[in-house]
């Protein structure tokens, strides 16, 4: 036991290295992805009301909704991308819950570890969740007749956007799951934003139909444009937008840049600071 | 010798509870310092504002001669938390916990595995360490979590608490591994609701209640202050209370305490369970016949009575924790 601190090194001054940020959200965004691989249900029951959604909304709506110029299927298939990777960053804010819950967080904080590390890891690992989740998305929806009609390189833009949205999401969760007091308040929170957020949009339906007032909110909803630029990148358009769409739809993929931009400039900062001070409950 | 962690005026408030109330550390280096209170006094408030998890509303604290609020990053880099509940991550092994805290404190992958292997064995955790964590015992988490909290060896170390929740096994246990740590020179602040913990554990112990130092000294002298052990009987008839009396007064070290209402003989003494038995042969040979007997140590609740005139809050403490150390040990 006199082996526990003897041969002490004189702790010197820490050098805070600047790849210390990436180099502990490595070793954070490891141990999270640890989790996701023990428990494999969590990764089960997030792409089983995605995957339940695609079968349902293919085969029960896709009778009766018919966008113009495509199929309901191809035209749902993004939709249904861009309303599971937002879901899939609630895993941001449920995971630093927990963790602040467990009292992990406090053992982090008095680390000499970087100060954002934990939120950048879990971020992080939170993006290559929804990799795995797109995929199988993916995989589902071929099944059930969805294709991509664009190139590969479009395609490939297409995820990313998809997956950059999320992450951005992810930061604005961050700072949920740091202010409620547990994982389960955290995902009722999400529940409640995120289903308005993506059902007044072009989601799973064209919003020609929506009264007036939604109907603009659905235009500039960011979930539209992203859905949108989806389409266009996977060549699941047909002829949205029409031709009295606003700007926002008819340049989705700068304008889903903006928001992903400002989302990160307002809550990356805000989110660390909320880190430095959360208090375990 | 120098004072490791110092604190002057520590104040915290929630609302209109004074968690801290002007709370004055000082633990020179190499030694213990046992922080004694009931649950709700203010140990844990204090332990984090010293690891710079927490903000005091005013006062100072200095670890390793660092001012914890000017340069919490530099205080960081020294010393070792182990909180009152296990912060060990559930999913991960034994093993992955340490080397995740290896990393974190900045050691390479080499020498943050060795030290995760090295600190396993060291706390007899080498046969669960590449099992989650999930599967642990109550006393292997506490066990792990402290082993976290000596990675990069630091020279300060923080306990909250580290045997509340174990049992009686673990908790010996859990002695034995504290006691060669500072044998070693560690500096420690431990946070404890057992005197018998801080007796153990501690070279001082300061009492603390509401958030203020009501006493302060090494165990021999708390003890002093709130009188030694003592026998405490009921005799089956108040006939027997003067032969009884008699009887203690003969073995005992102050004097033998009455109570004709509850026929209740108390009597102070030295020397343990042998005193007890002499008395019980001598009790025994002139006929008494009792209805209850104890040898009674002065518990947290008599240093309390004591020190504030005040019981501890047994019953409000109960229900707050699924653990009842002060019921416990005054048992
Ligand atoms: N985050 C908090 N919010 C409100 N009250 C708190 C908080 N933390 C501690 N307290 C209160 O401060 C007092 C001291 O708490 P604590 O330091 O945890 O005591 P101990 O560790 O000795 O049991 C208690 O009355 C507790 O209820
Ligand atoms: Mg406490």
């Amino acid at each position: 036991m006199t082996t526990l601190t003897k041969s002490m090194p004189a702790p010197g001054p820490l050098t805070p290295s600047r790849f210390k940020v990436f180099t502990d959200g490595a070793v954070v965004a490891k141990r999270n992805l640890i989790k996701i691989k023990r428990v494999p249900d969590l990764l089960v029951f997030s792409t089983m009301s995605p995957i339940m959604f695609i079968l349902l909304f293919a085969y029960v709506f896709g009778s009766a909704i018919h966008p113009p110029g495509i199929g309901y299927r191809e035209f749902l298939i993004p939709g249904i991308f861009v309303q599971t990777v937002i879901f899939g960053s609630t895993l941001t804010g449920a995971g630093l819950a927990d963790d602040i819950q467990k009292g992990i967080i406090d053992r982090f904080r008095s680390l000499p570890m970087s100060r954002s590390a934990v939120l950048v890891g879990r971020t992080t690992s939170d993006v290559l969740n929804n990799v795995l989740v797109v995929v199988i998305m993916s995989g589902t929806g071929l099944l059930v007749g969805w294709r991509i009609r664009s190139s590969v390189g479009e395609a490939i833009v297409g995820f990313l956007l998809l997956l950059a949205f999320a992450y951005a999401i992810s930061w604005i969760m961050a700072v949920v799951g740091l202010i409620v007091p547990s994982p389960e308040v955290v995902n009722n929170a999400s529940f409640m934003i995120i289903f308005p957020l993506t059902f007044i949009a072009n989601t799973f339906v064209p919003t020609q139909g929506f009264p007036t007032v939604l109907k603009a909110i659905a235009n500039w909803n960011p979930v539209s444009s992203l859905a949108q630029a989806s389409r266009q990148l996977f060549g699941n358009t047909g002829t949205t937008p029409l031709p009295n769409s606003p700007w926002s739809l008819h340049h989705p993929i700068i304008y889903t840049l903006l928001w992903i931009v400002g989302i990160l400039i307002v809550f990356v900062p805000l989110a660390v600071r909320q880190y430095k001070r959360a208090a375990s409950r | 010798m120098a004072d490791v962690i110092r604190a002057a005026g520590l104040v915290k408030t929630y609302g209109d509870v004074h968690a801290l109330d002007g709370l004055d550390l000082a633990v020179p280096e190499g030694t213990v310092l046992g922080l004694l209170g009931p649950n709700g006094a203010g140990k844990t408030t204090a332990v984090r504002i010293l690891t710079t998890l927490l903000e005091p509303d005013s006062g100072s604290a200095e670890v390793a001669g660092i001012d914890v609020r000017k340069r919490p990053a530099e205080v960081r880099a020294r010393i070792g938390l182990s909180g009152q509940y296990a912060a060990v991550d559930e999913y991960l092994t034994g093993f992955e916990n340490l080397d995740m805290i290896g990393r974190l404190y900045g050691l390479g992958r080499r020498p943050s595995r060795d030290r995760a292997r090295e600190l396993l064995e060291s706390f007899d955790l080498s046969d669960a360490g590449d099992r989650p964590v999930k599967t642990y015992s109550g006393g292997m988490r506490r066990r792990l979590d402290l082993a976290g909290s000596l990675v990069a060896r630091p020279p300060v170390l923080f306990l909250d608490e580290p045997t509340t929740g174990l049992d009686p096994r673990s908790r010996t246990d859990m002695w034995e591994v504290i006691n060669d740590l500072v044998k070693s020179g560690t500096t420690l602040l431990l946070t404890t609701q057992y005197l018998e913990e801080a007796d153990r554990l501690a070279d001082r112990i300061v009492v603390i209640d509401h958030g203020k130092s009501i006493a302060e000294g090494t165990a021999d002298e708390l003890k002093a202050q709130v009188g030694g052990e003592r026998i405490e009987l009921v005799v089956a008839s108040a006939e027997d209370l003067p032969t009884s009396r008699d009887i203690l007064a003969q073995l005992a070290e102050g004097a033998v305490g009455i109570d004709d209402h509850t026929r209740r003989v108390t009597a102070p003494v030295t020397g343990g369970a042998g005193v007890l038995i002499e008395a019980l042969r001598r009790l025994d040979a002139a006929g008494v016949t009792l209805h209850d007997v104890a040898l009674r140590r002065p518990t947290l609740d008599d240093v309390f009575l004591t020190l504030t005139g005040h019981a501890a809050e047994i019953e409000a403490d109960a229900a707050a924790d699924t653990d009842v150390p002060l019921a416990e040990a005054t048992r």
